[in-house]
């Protein structure tokens, strides 16, 4: 294996540029962390919206809903990427797809936002779906015979229930969304991904490069995970959940 | 809009397609043998009683499932010339790559089905005077199999998802050729939609076939 090392490459700068190398790892950084966050929050609330209905006794709402789960679980990512970025503009009205095609900020990540938003929302309807039903029945005839109404009952009885049991789950749903943010690569988001690609070619040093990249992918991980389990522990109720781990 | 769309450019493309969709699907089977076999071997590795062997094993499967996919790609694609001294194609290291990635999915999955024997199936077989390997293939590992069959499918599913992610090191896919075809008809939005729709047609089909044998098996336990 005939490798040149060069540890110092992240502080060199760009190739025809004033920049370092850090500078572009650290744009990348912020990136994936805008993609993901802003993503988890579309997906966190369509997915309990979706997640809920589909355990509402009308049939022709939770059949919709479970379409919708269906629909964005079964596509790969990438496709769904490529669709939203290149199809979508032109299924809008005439003005609008202009507008979206020339003049939309950040289109790239606003687009990688709305398609992994949407992706993520399936997978955590599915979450909500199988929390809300894991539940006695007796929870929901209990709260329906004090006298709630059905979106009394789910508020105050059967959704903070649900929410905490499906908080291990959420947690590698959560850390899911960074791994998927790297997808957003493919239509031009600057993101951590892209940033390794781009900084591999220009700078010839894969393997530092790679391991920066991936050392960050970690942090982002390891920070979802201990944010998540801290969230845990303060909502749990005691004696009630297992208070396993 | 829609009208303005000509998705008379399918039929021609079909063989070109076709060509990306073996390769697909080629990726898949072997990653899933391949990931099944590496996985089990994983499993049994983390759930032995020898501690250095568990540690690997499960430091393994802990750093492939938290990094991104696309970057395991990447990672393979350029460090198995470094290895090997020779570029070995896109294609060749996607086989590579995958079989290496998934196998730590799959080796969760059969550690749940190791673990879902109950533990007397085990202790027989020692009783019997069987040893760790026979033990294993003959009685703990057909039933790990037969309890993880619907969750090793669905898993199966997601690595065919997947596939569609050898687009950064441009290995030909079902979903390159289908950009390939797409930028010769000049048609690439016609051709994303097809794509979209073969994927789904296929993915919905198998995992409504994976759920009823689901529900199949669940009635045996």
């Amino acid at each position: 294996m005939n490798y040149h090392w060069n540890w110092g490459i992240y502080l060199e700068k760009i190739k025809g540029g004033e920049e370092t190398y850090l500078s572009w790892l650290i744009t990348g950084l912020q990136w994936t962390v805008a993609v993901s966050l802003c993503s988890w929050i579309i997906a966190l609330v369509l997915g309990f919206l979706v997640g809920t209905l589909r355990t509402m006794p009308r049939r022709g709402v939770a059949r919709l809903c479970n379409a919708y789960v269906e629909l964005f679980r079964n596509i790969p990512l990438l496709v769904q990427m490529f669709l939203w970025f290149f199809v979508m503009p032109e299924l809008l009205p005439r003005n609008l797809s202009l507008w979206v095609k020339q003049e939309m900020p950040a289109k790239e990540f606003v687009t990688a936002t709305i398609c992994l938003g949407l992706f993520t929302s399936a997978r955590i309807a599915e979450q909500v779906r199988a929390g809300i039903q894991s539940l006695p029945r007796g929870q929901s005839y209990a709260g329906l015979a004090m006298g709630f109404t059905l979106p009394q009952t789910y508020r105050y009885v059967l959704l903070p229930m649900a929410i905490r049991i499906i908080i291990p789950p959420l947690t590698s749903e959560f850390m899911n969304v960074f791994k998927n943010s790297s997808v957003a690569f493919a239509i031009g988001v600057l993101e951590l991904t892209f940033q390794a690609r781009q900084m591999q070619e220009d700078s010839e040093q894969g393997i530092e490069t790679y391991l920066a990249v991936t050392l960050l992918y970690f942090v982002c991980a390891f920070v979802t995970n201990r944010a998540m389990s801290w969230i845990e522990k303060r909502t749990r109720v005691p004696g009630l959940i297992s208070t396993a781990k | 809009m829609l009208s303005q769309f000509d998705f008379s450019v399918f039929k021609p493309s079909l063989t070109f397609l076709w060509t990306g969709f073996l390769f697909s699907g080629n990726l898949t089977l072997i990653a899933m043998t391949g990931g099944i076999v590496f996985g089990t071997l994983l499993a049994m590795g983390r759930l032995s009683s020898l501690r250095p062997l568990a540690v690997i094993a499960s430091a393994y499967v802990n750093l492939m499932r938290s990094i991104p996919l696309v970057m395991v790609i990447l990672w393979f694609f350029l460090v198995i010339p470094l290895i090997t001294g020779k570029p070995i194609g896109a294609e060749r290291s996607a086989i590579i790559t995958f079989t290496a990635f998934e196998a730590a999915y799959y080796s969760e999955i059969m550690r749940a089905g190791i673990q879902s024997v109950s533990r007397g199936q085990a202790m027989a077989g020692y009783a019997l005077g069987m040893t760790y390997w026979q033990n294993m293939g003959l009685v703990v590992l057909p039933q790990a199999f037969r309890n993880m069959l619907p969750i090793l499918l669905t898993q199966t599913i997601i690595l065919f998802q997947d596939t569609s992610l050898v687009y950064a090191i441009g290995a030909k896919d079902l979903l390159k050729a289908a950009e390939i075809a797409g930028k010769n008809y000049n048609r690439p939005m016609e051709m994303y939609i097809f794509v979209a729709v073969i994927y789904f047609v296929l993915c919905f089909a198998l995992s409504t076939i994976v759920k009823r044998l689901h529900k199949k098996i669940a009635v045996v336990q």
